[in-house]
């Protein structure tokens, strides 16, 4: 049991410096090289990065924006494509609260909330004091925002600095690092929304740019989750 | 100094900014108080999945951007490649990507 804060502290970092800050490091240069190319500034990269928070919703920021669709139609999409932010944040909030103090406090740290922090404090969260829990979920939160901001940063500089085919990989690494990311889906509610969402993303964007992508979500995300509780409900018959 | 494409940028990014956040906040407030496992979270989930996957497909079949400058061959190689290596050797997340931009530069160079 950890019940130090320089036990937690060490912990934090030795968990958040491996795996999760290479992978921020290297999706957050994907998607700073995709902001710089699609028009966004520095700045508002970098905001973001710090602000939104979620890769998919960033990405979609980028690209939508990059094919002129209206304001409205983008903050939409990009909020639907961050949803499962909600049911993360239900399950975790109560695992950090235990033995602490204020609840205010609870709206301001969920933005550090990624899936990378969610993770890794359902694994330690068993080994750590519950009133250093906190602790242990900033440290590693901090840690993985600056590996993003700093990935961000290089690949919007890099983007135009380097030969154009590595320039043409970073912007790949996008699509490529979620392929990678979502081929690893265990559950069958997970792949059946995967299969039907991939064939409808560029049929509809072919209908219509400005509700294409929301018009997969929630028509291909209904789908799935009215197939996968058919079969559940089948099986649980047999 | 400001020109208003720049206004209008950082009013998009706030806009995305509060609409991620609202999900964040919610589940603040709902926390412990259902269940993250119930229909309504598990359609939320399909929404999500299906968007991110439908976002994928399109942005390697039919790409708006800097992509275009590439053949579809190029790109759907760079995939199947990263895929290939993520379920070859053990499920892992780095190798796989790193094999698959490999394929995707080098495809350019040829």
């Amino acid at each position: 049991m950890l019940d130090t804060p320089e036990q937690v502290n060490r912990q934090a970092v030795k968990d958040a410096l491996g795996f999760p800050a290479l992978m921020l490091l290297a999706s957050m240069t994907g998607f700073g090289s995709l902001a710089r190319e699609s028009g966004l500034t520095l700045g508002v990269a970098l905001g973001s990065t710090a602000g939104v928070w979620g890769l998919p919703g960033q990405v979609a920021l980028a690209e939508l924006y990059a094919a002129g669709i209206p304001t409205f139609f983008v903050v939409l999409a990009v909020s639907l494509a961050n949803a499962r932010f909600m049911p993360m944040a239900v399950s975790f909030i109560p695992l950090m609260r235990k033995g602490t103090r204020s609840y205010g406090w609870m709206f301001i740290l969920v933005q550090l909330m990624s899936i990378n922090s969610w993770a890794a404090g359902l694994r330690r969260f068993d080994q750590i004091e519950t009133g250093l829990r906190q602790r242990y979920y900033v440290v590693f939160a901090l840690i993985c925002m600056a590996s993003g901001l700093t990935g961000t940063a290089l690949g919007f500089v890099g983007v135009v600095a380097m030969p154009r085919p590595f320039a043409l990989g970073l912007i790949f690494l996008n699509p490529l690092f979620f392929a990678v990311l979502l081929a690893g889906s265990r559950t069958r509610m997970a792949i059946l929304a995967l299969l039907i969402g991939a064939p409808l993303g560029p049929v509809f964007h072919l209908l219509s740019p400005e509700w294409g992508l929301l018009a997969t979500g929630v028509l291909g995300g209904t789908a799935a989750f009215w197939i996968n509780r058919t079969v559940a409900t089948r099986k649980a018959h047999d | 100094m400001t020109d208003p494409g720049d206004i209008e940028l950082w009013l998009l990014l706030l806009g995305a900014v509060a609409g991620t956040y609202l999900w964040r906040g919610l589940g603040v407030i709902f926390a412990s108080r259902i269940d993250p496992q119930g229909p309504a979270f598990q359609w939320i989930t399909c929404v999500s999945y299906a968007m991110l996957s439908g976002l994928i497909a399109r942005m390697i079949f039919l790409p708006v951007g800097p992509l275009t400058e590439v053949p579809l061959s190029y790109r759907v190689a760079g995939i199947v490649a990263g895929l290939a290596v993520f379920f070859l050797f053990r499920q892992r997340l780095l190798p796989a990507v790193g094999a698959g931009l490999l394929v995707f530069i080098a495809l350019i160079y040829v």
